[in-house]
């Protein structure tokens, strides 16, 4: 499904604002017709970065591709782009009836069969003010631009706010039953990574500016685990295995480590020794990426 | 269900080779497609293609075009095979190291797998799922 030409490709992109930079030589690529998760902290720059491009923003330095053609102010590839954000602005008037019946008009692979099914799903007043909508249902009219326009590039930049766990669920099924059928590239970014985890084929990880994983969704299953033993022989297998330590804990004379770079050989070896050894959830992997004290002081 | 740390791709695999070895899905039966794993299972279809695949390069799944997979002829007996001799490393070693660790001896050892296989033949019988 995947790997014709990349749909986005980014090299050596940097953003600042002012003194701040949001994006510091940021290079990647994301496949076509992949769910790709785009995971950090708040203000790691994700949003930057979906900003530069949609073509809302212009890169300080550095190139951003999309469709093989700079993004900004660029209708042609534009037109393929639907882009649903956690603070859309609509007009003071309009209901959800609205926004609907004015979609086909910017999305030409607008369903409005789809769109409809999923107003119900998420059982979405079509004809209240949406300024009187909860927050939750706000993010629905959002989500529902997002499936049923199905644009060729989608971004959902934190799409849930106010979402119940039920609203979610009703996502995560009809994304994925939807692009089955209609495969196109999406781009996920979301802090509710275990709940995505199983969904992304392929995941980026981007911290303070710049992109710390960049890699298949398979690849990192396994990669990382917590080994726990005594300190000594903890300390032996770091070294003798030179194994990257994300993270570490003591408790008495036991030690837990976090720790990235595990393989059959590093396993089988870890088992052999007596060290119990436990993989970790992408999540994880993910917080100690990005905010483990180990991480800052490695920089 | 989907367990982390081991590839998922790799997991789907595993479980339409359980089916096959337990007989829930027959040879030259079709297995669900590739869509219908993904949203069961809730994850990304290339994944489950990807596990999907795999079966059929070694051959115990076959694609019929334009209709779908289906479970090659004699890939019962293979996985089986495949599966014994994988039982040593994946249970009799781990058992014979754990018991070493507990000081209990080859012959106990014997004795006790004896014990529970004599009461496992045992207990199906006794819960048979059709009588209650």
């Amino acid at each position: 499904m995947t790997n014709l030409t990349p749909v986005i490709e980014v090299r050596d992109l940097t953003k600042r604002f002012g003194s701040m930079i949001a994006l510091d030589a940021v290079s990647l690529t994301v496949p076509a017709d992949s769910i790709t998760g785009l995971l950090g902290r708040n203000g790691a720059g994700k949003t930057t970065l979906m900003h530069v491009l949609t073509g809302q923003d212009f890169p300080t330095s550095g190139e951003a591709r999309v469709f093989g053609q700079p993004p900004a102010e660029n209708a042609s590839v534009l037109q393929h782009i639907a882009f649903i954000k956690e603070s859309q602005k609509y007009p003071d008037d309009f209901k959800p009836l609205h926004v609907f019946r004015s979609a086909p008009w910017f999305f030409e692979n607008w369903d409005a069969d789809f769109a409809d099914r999923l107003v119900d799903d998420f059982r979405l007043p079509l004809k209240r003010r949406i300024k009187k909508l909860s927050r939750g249902q706000l993010s629905a009219v959002g989500v529902i631009v997002g499936l049923a326009s199905r644009a060729p590039l989608t971004f959902f930049d934190e799409p849930y706010l106010g979402l119940d766990a039920v609203a979610r669920q009703i996502f995560y099924d009809r994304l994925l039953a939807d692009y089955a059928e209609f495969p196109r590239t999406i781009v996920l970014s979301t802090h509710l990574i275990d709940e995505v985890a199983n969904l992304l084929e392929h995941v980026i990880v981007i911290d303070q500016g710049r992109i710390v994983l960049d890699a298949p969704a398979d690849e990192l299953r396994g990669r990382a685990a917590s080994i726990v033993g005594p300190k000594a022989d903890i300390d032996a297998f770091v070294a003798r295995r030179g194994l990257e330590v994300l993270h570490r804990e003591e408790l008495g004379g036991t030690a837990s480590i976090l720790a990235d770079g595990i393989d059959e050989v590093v396993r089988a070896d870890a088992l052999n020794s007596g060290l119990q050894l436990t993989p970790v959830s992408l999540q994880q992997l993910v917080v100690r990426r990005t905010g483990g004290a180990l991480a800052e002081a490695s920089r | 269900m989907i367990d982390e740390g081991k590839p998922i791709f790799l997991q789907i695999a595993e479980q339409i080779e359980n089916d096959i070895i337990a007989g829930s899905l027959a040879e030259e039966s079709q297995v669900p497609s590739t869509n219908e794993f993904a949203a069961f299972h809730r994850i990304n279809p290339a994944t489950a293609g990807k596990g999907v695949n795999l079966l059929v390069d070694d051959g115990v799944l076959y694609k019929k075009r334009g209709i779908g997979m289906f479970v090659a002829t004699g890939a019962r007996d293979a996985l089986i095979k495949k599966r014994r001799t994988q039982f040593v490393d994946d249970y009799v070693r781990p058992l014979l190291a754990e018991a070493e660790k507990l000081g209990i001896d080859p012959t106990t050892l014997r004795t006790l797998i004896a014990d529970a296989s004599g009461n496992a033949s045992v207990t199906p019988q006794s819960t048979d799922p059709a009588r209650t």
